[in-house]
């Protein structure tokens, strides 16, 4: 007869044997009743037979399957809900491509950099690797990355999955400008890529002397092939189009060169009947990754999780509101809270199975508040769509448990 | 023991010294890593047409070669005469050239009522069109599928032939609505000179 296992050592199995499903129950948290002994006998299994060796590469539980969903072979959106900390895993990157994927042979790729430098170069990845080397952590997010068609039943990663974070490797690209040398009068420089689109952006020089870099690994290892393999340019804080990847040229200049990126698209029109060009900083925002769709909440203790970020700086707080912004509290932010980068918040929250709206809204250090949506559209009027949409966004909590995104479209 | 561990620390500390004096590199000094490249390497790769027309090959195109080139070329996605493809609407103008794309987020931006540059179309087209084979249309056809696309925006006739000379003048009707983000100032110049 096995002895009388307590209470705490039949969740430990619980939560090994059951993987994703365990885990999820016990963050919703209500007490469930004792498990009849011949299947907390089952779960003892794993301790009865020698486990698996060792290997050359690690992969993923099996009881784990998260992924990136993909949209129209275009784009991939990274599942903000199925993840923690900071950092997303370079395989779950979320993805833009205008051209798909080339592949690069990190032996013959180069990058060149001429236009008005005193000496036009070719630099290889060896080159690169040769230099002095920066790391720094910092967030990646499209411009276009909240879906304005969006109904009730949506993910974060189906709303707002175009952010991703890594730790980057590289070269500052004042480094290479210094092996070039600038003329004086220098003030933009084009960056292009070497896929199928031939994808360029006007950078203002000073970017490049602030904290651009040229990127060549990822989370400690070589950048990923949809990342830009093997080198990329890395604008932090910067909408992601001009992170320009696969990088195969620079172009020192006295004017911007109005690429259709930045012109035709990426530009942002007014209620003025003006279009902003350049509007390339990522404002402040946040995002409430749990509980949210499809979550089913269990009434008791639960925690609010999620990511807030601002381009221009820090994160200086977060406030979350249970009840639609009738109220709100200092979530807390999990350190280092890092310059240009994806800031955990957490706050414990009960549920006491009434109706709730969870919001959350983020101002960063130089003082900008993540706005409305109401704000916004005041502001630049609804046709900004669909670039730069920052706005604070709400999840229902229904009496059931559901939790919903709170739709409202834009068109 | 004590004398071996002040001796530890003081060795420690004037190799942090050493590497201190030698290692830094003023920012002057180059690394000298990178190949030349000459004018004829750089050519191949510099692609890119700039507003004043700079960058533009030698070459021209006509409407009507355009209006067969899109046909073969560009119809399939982007639908009969620039509009009602399954992707990108290419033509299309307002009344009186208006820009209410801030007020009203239905209209289909196209080169005829949004895109500000005449020379973005050439830069462009040449560097990721025709989708399946891009890069494959010679400078003479992409001048010419130009051509086509501005004149079925009514912005040339069409006997206008296009080139390098005259592809930059052309002033696109929304050109002046375009004005670059104010809301946080960003320092152009070289921050040695300029």
């Amino acid at each position: 007869m096995p002895k009388k296992l307590s209470r705490r050592q039949i969740l430990a199995g619980l939560t090994g044997a059951a993987g994703v499903a365990a885990t999820r129950s016990s963050l919703v948290g209500a007490n469930t009743a004792e498990l009849p002994l011949e299947k907390v006998e089952q779960l003892l299994s794993s301790t009865r037979q020698q486990g698996e060796g060792v290997s050359a590469l690690g992969r993923r539980s099996d009881f784990e399957l998260i992924q990136r969903l993909p949209y129209r072979n275009i784009v991939s959106f990274t599942p903000l809900q199925d993840l923690h900390g900071s950092i997303t895993p370079a395989d779950l990157h979320f993805e833009r491509h205008h051209g798909g994927v080339p592949t690069l042979d990190p032996e013959t790729h180069e990058l060149l950099i001429h236009g008005m430098v005193d000496k036009a170069l070719k630099f290889s990845l060896a080159d690169l690797k040769r230099m002095p080397s920066v790391t720094r952590v910092c967030f990646i997010e499209c411009s276009g990355n909240l879906n304005i068609r969006a109904g009730e039943k949506t993910t974060p990663q189906q709303l707002s999955g175009l952010t991703s974070q890594s730790e980057w490797t590289g070269v500052a690209l004042s480094t290479l400008f210094n092996e070039v040398g600038l003329k004086p009068k220098a003030s933009w420089f084009l960056a292009e890529g070497g896929d199928a689109a031939i994808l360029a952006r006007s950078i203002p020089l000073a970017k490049g002397f602030d904290d651009a870099m040229i990127a060549y690994a990822q989370n400690g290892e070589s950048i990923r092939p949809e990342q830009g393999y093997p080198f990329r340019l890395l604008l932090p804080g910067w909408e992601g189009n001009t992170n320009v990847k696969w990088l195969r040229r620079l172009e020192v200049s006295d004017q911007p060169f109005m690429t259709r990126e930045e012109t035709s698209k990426y530009t942002d029109p007014l209620k003025t009947d003006k279009a902003r060009l350049f509007s390339v900083i990522m404002d402040a925002r946040s995002i409430i990754t749990s509980p949210t769709y499809p979550t089913v909440l269990s009434k008791g203790w639960t925690e609010i999780r999620g990511l807030a970020w601002s381009g221009r700086g820090k994160i200086a707080h977060v406030d979350v509101s249970v009840d639609g912004g009738k109220h709100w509290q200092k979530a807390n932010l999990q350190g280092p809270v890092l310059s240009k980068a994806h800031t955990r918040f957490t706050l414990p929250w009960r549920w006491d199975g009434g109706g709730a709206e969870l919001l959350s809204r983020a101002t960063d250090d130089s003082g900008y508040v993540q706005p409305t949506r109401r704000q916004l559209i005041d502001s630049r009027g609804l046709g900004s769509l669909p670039y730069h949409l920052n706005c604070i966004l709400g999840w229902q909590v229904r009496s059931d448990g559901q939790v919903l995104y709170a739709a409202e479209p834009w068109v | 023991m004590k004398k071996l561990h002040q001796f530890g620390f003081s060795t420690i500390a004037l190799i942090c010294i050493s590497l201190f004096v030698i290692s830094p590199m003023s920012m002057a000094e180059r690394l000298g890593l990178g190949r030349d490249v000459s004018p004829q390497e750089i050519q191949l790769w510099d692609i890119d047409i700039r507003p004043d027309g700079s960058g533009l090959p030698a070459g021209e195109g006509t409407v009507a070669q355009g209006e067969v080139l899109y046909s073969q070329q560009c119809m399939s996605c982007h639908g009969d005469k620039g509009v009602g493809g399954v992707n990108e609407a290419l033509v299309g103008r307002i009344a009186d050239d208006a820009f209410p794309f801030g007020r009203d987020p239905g209209i289909k931006k196209t080169i005829g009522n949004y895109w500000p540059y005449a020379t973005t179309v050439f830069d462009y087209i040449r560097r990721a069109m025709p989708f399946p084979q891009p890069g494959s249309l010679s400078n003479d056809e992409v001048y010419s599928v130009v051509a086509y696309l501005l004149y079925l925006n009514a912005i040339v006739d069409e006997d206008q032939r296009i080139d390098a000379e005259n592809l930059a003048a052309i002033r696109m009707p929304s050109r002046h609505r375009f004005v670059v983000d104010d809301r946080i100032p960003i320092d152009y110049r070289h921050p040695e000179g300029g």
